[in-house]
């Protein structure tokens, strides 16, 4: 579970985000939408503690502020837009780095550290690639295996930015179902999105950011209606909704 | 977190390679050769045998006899043993400090006189040669100081540069902050020299580096910093692995960006500085090292660092060799040598690798 209550991330004076209270809960997915420049990545750049920020970060209830980097590190995952890749790195050694925080500043891996990589890698169906070098996988493969390596830090709060970026439509669904099938598991599952139909299909709860503040809240039917997204994405949509979800879908002014 | 049914049957192999058993013992066999190969060429001829004989006579209970005459054994001890150990240390310090510097910036061309070490050492030397000598006060302890003195001042100089410019685009303005420094000190020690023309040729070998008037009391002044130096780098290699997926990413794994970086370039810098202090500005090292190990064996700093002390140890010694008896009874200046050797076998394994993959 992890929480803010009024948080505000300045860059000089101008504030990216503006009192944002959240709360996602374990087993849940909480999504952050919202226009270019809306503060979604801000916002979820300090639930993760990689920017400064006021107000206050909860994790399980404590303060990330007195838990320390390490600690922190322990309890949320982090996975940024376009992560580093370092293509000569197998897949298991790049998965093992994720074991970082579990591991003493300037000591190895160990068993335990060997066999979280390795249920990481298993989770992920990658066994097969443990000792291919990164370079050699395809987009929708190097995606699990950046997954496989949050996952290996075995941190209950895994934090995705546009985890779909790049990504063709089929590979972006398959991405989404592997972060949905973890969130079965009981992470807590926090991301921002760009696309608003794959937002409101696995996201239970949707956070509408404009400038920084929220502007809506809730779930995909309640958050994803035409006016909202004309009012602040400047964007002529129809919004439909049937068994399968709400689908948002551009149309031409 | 439980596997999924039907895939636990296969384990998969999960381990970080670090340094492979070849790789390892192709590192510290090219050492031993570069170091037998140190001590046994030269104009009086010393066997392979002798020298070890020689050597195994200081190992306390072997009792094994000393054969060489007075003479050959103070050629062996006093001017070729000093000379190799010098060159093995300096070369395995730049190597390392190359290799940490490019993980910790994350650019492959960084070497280790990127944040101006080079242009420092170079200033404090040329002050200490031109104005000490003036002065007659020179001892041999002059040079090696201002140079390292000079070194670390503008490290300090250009991270204090970079730094004033904010801790987001850090790695980048240290960087322009190190050329900077680089130009300026160029620009101090040219006009230091040009003022001075008589000191030219002193200053001008000192600039392109070199052995020849090496002694065990080199070795001794540069010996505790570079171990330091290098110990701290080698325990650093998996941080230089976890840096390489970037700060972002490094910082959500519990690593201390900032501090991390600022104790790798102090031991790395720390290092070099002594090791251009006792032996000149030395190109290429830093760079071509590095990454042949990169091309040959492994891209993981787990490899690299440990990989690059010990293979630039036995390159530069092997290049002092050539160095000293190409033009026999001059002298090349090393950095020519390691140019010159370096650049096309550089251009080989850049090619070979190539084409094997």
């Amino acid at each position: 579970m992890i929480e803010t209550r009024d948080l505000w991330v300045r860059f000089g004076p101008v504030a990216a985000v503006r009192g944002l209270s959240l709360r996602a809960e374990a087993g849940g997915w909480t999504a952050l939408i919202g226009p270019n420049g809306a503060g979604k990545t801000s916002a979820l750049r300090a639930l993760a503690g990689l920017t400064a920020y006021e107000g206050e970060v909860l994790i399980d209830g404590r303060d990330a502020r007195r838990l320390g980097r390490r600690s922190v590190a322990r309890l949320v995952a982090f996975v940024p837009q376009k992560p580093e890749t370092p293509p000569a790195l197998t897949v298991a050694e790049y998965v093992l780095l994720g074991r970082t925080p579990h591991i003493r500043y300037l000591g190895g891996e160990g068993r335990h550290d060997r066999d979280a990589a390795t249920r990481a890698l298993q989770r992920l169906e990658l066994e097969r690639f443990a000792e291919r070098p990164l370079g050699s996988l395809s987009g929708g493969e190097l995606q699990r295996a950046v997954l496989a390596r949050a996952l290996a830090q075995e941190a209950p709060v895994l934090l995705l930015d546009e985890p779909t970026t790049a990504l063709d439509l089929g590979r972006q669904q398959l991405v989404l179902e592997l972060v949905d099938a973890l969130r079965n598991d009981g992470l807590t599952v926090v991301t921002t999105m760009h696309d608003l139909t794959l937002a409101g299909q696995y996201a239970q709860r949707l956070i509408l950011l404009d400038e920084g503040s929220v502007v809506a809240e809730g779930t995909a039917a309640e958050v994803l209606s035409a006016p909202n997204v004309a009012a602040y994405y400047g964007a002529n949509v129809r919004v439909v909704e049937d068994q399968g979800g709400v689908f948002v879908l551009p149309v031409r002014r | 977190m439980a596997a999924t049914a039907g895939t636990a049957e296969v384990a998969p192999h999960v381990e970080a390679r670090g340094v492979s058993l070849r790789a390892g013992l192709a590192a510290v066999a090219f050492l031993l050769v570069s170091l037998a190969i140190g001590l046994a060429v030269g104009p009086v001829h010393i066997g392979i045998g002798a020298i070890i004989r020689s050597a195994l006579s200081y190992v306390p209970f072997l009792h094994v006899d000393q054969r060489l005459g007075a003479v050959d054994h103070a050629v062996l001890w006093q001017l070729r043993a000093p000379r190799v150990a010098l060159a093995a240390l300096v070369g395995g310090m730049l190597a390392v400090a190359g290799a940490s510097y490019q993980g910790v910036f994350r650019n492959p061309l960084c070497d280790p006189y990127l944040l101006g070490v080079a242009g420092g050492a170079g200033l404090g030397a040329t002050l200490a040669i031109i104005y000490a000598s003036a002065a007659a006060t020179g001892s041999t302890w002059t040079v090696p100081l201002a140079a390292f003195a000079g070194a670390i001042v503008a490290v300090v100089v250009t991270y204090a540069l970079g730094r004033s410019v904010g801790a987001t685009q850090m790695t980048g303005a240290l960087i322009l902050a190190g050329v900077t420094m680089a130009t300026f000190t160029a620009a101090v020690q040219t006009f230091v020299q040009q003022q001075h023309t008589q000191q030219l040729q002193n200053v001008y070998s000192w600039l392109l580096g070199g052995f020849s008037t090496a002694t065990w009391h080199d070795v001794v002044i540069c010996a505790p910093y570079i171990a330091v130096s290098s110990l701290v780098l080698v325990l650093h290699r998996r941080v230089l692995d976890v840096l390489s997926l970037g700060d972002d990413e490094a910082a959500s794994l519990g690593i201390d960006v900032g501090r991390a970086r600022l104790v790798i370039v102090v031991a790395a810098t720390l290092g070099t500085a002594a090791a251009v202090s006792v032996s000149g500005l030395i190109a290429f090292v830093g760079i071509i090292v590095p990454h042949t190990i990169r091309l040959l064996f492994s891209m993981s700093y787990r490899a690299v660092v440990p990989l690059s002390l010990i293979a630039g140890a036995g390159f530069l010694v092997l290049a002092d060799v050539v160095a000293r008896t190409v033009l026999s009874p001059a002298e090349l200046p090393i950095g020519v040598v390691t140019a010159f050797l370096g650049a096309p076998f550089f251009a080989l394994v850049l090619r070979t690798s190539r084409t094997a993959r």
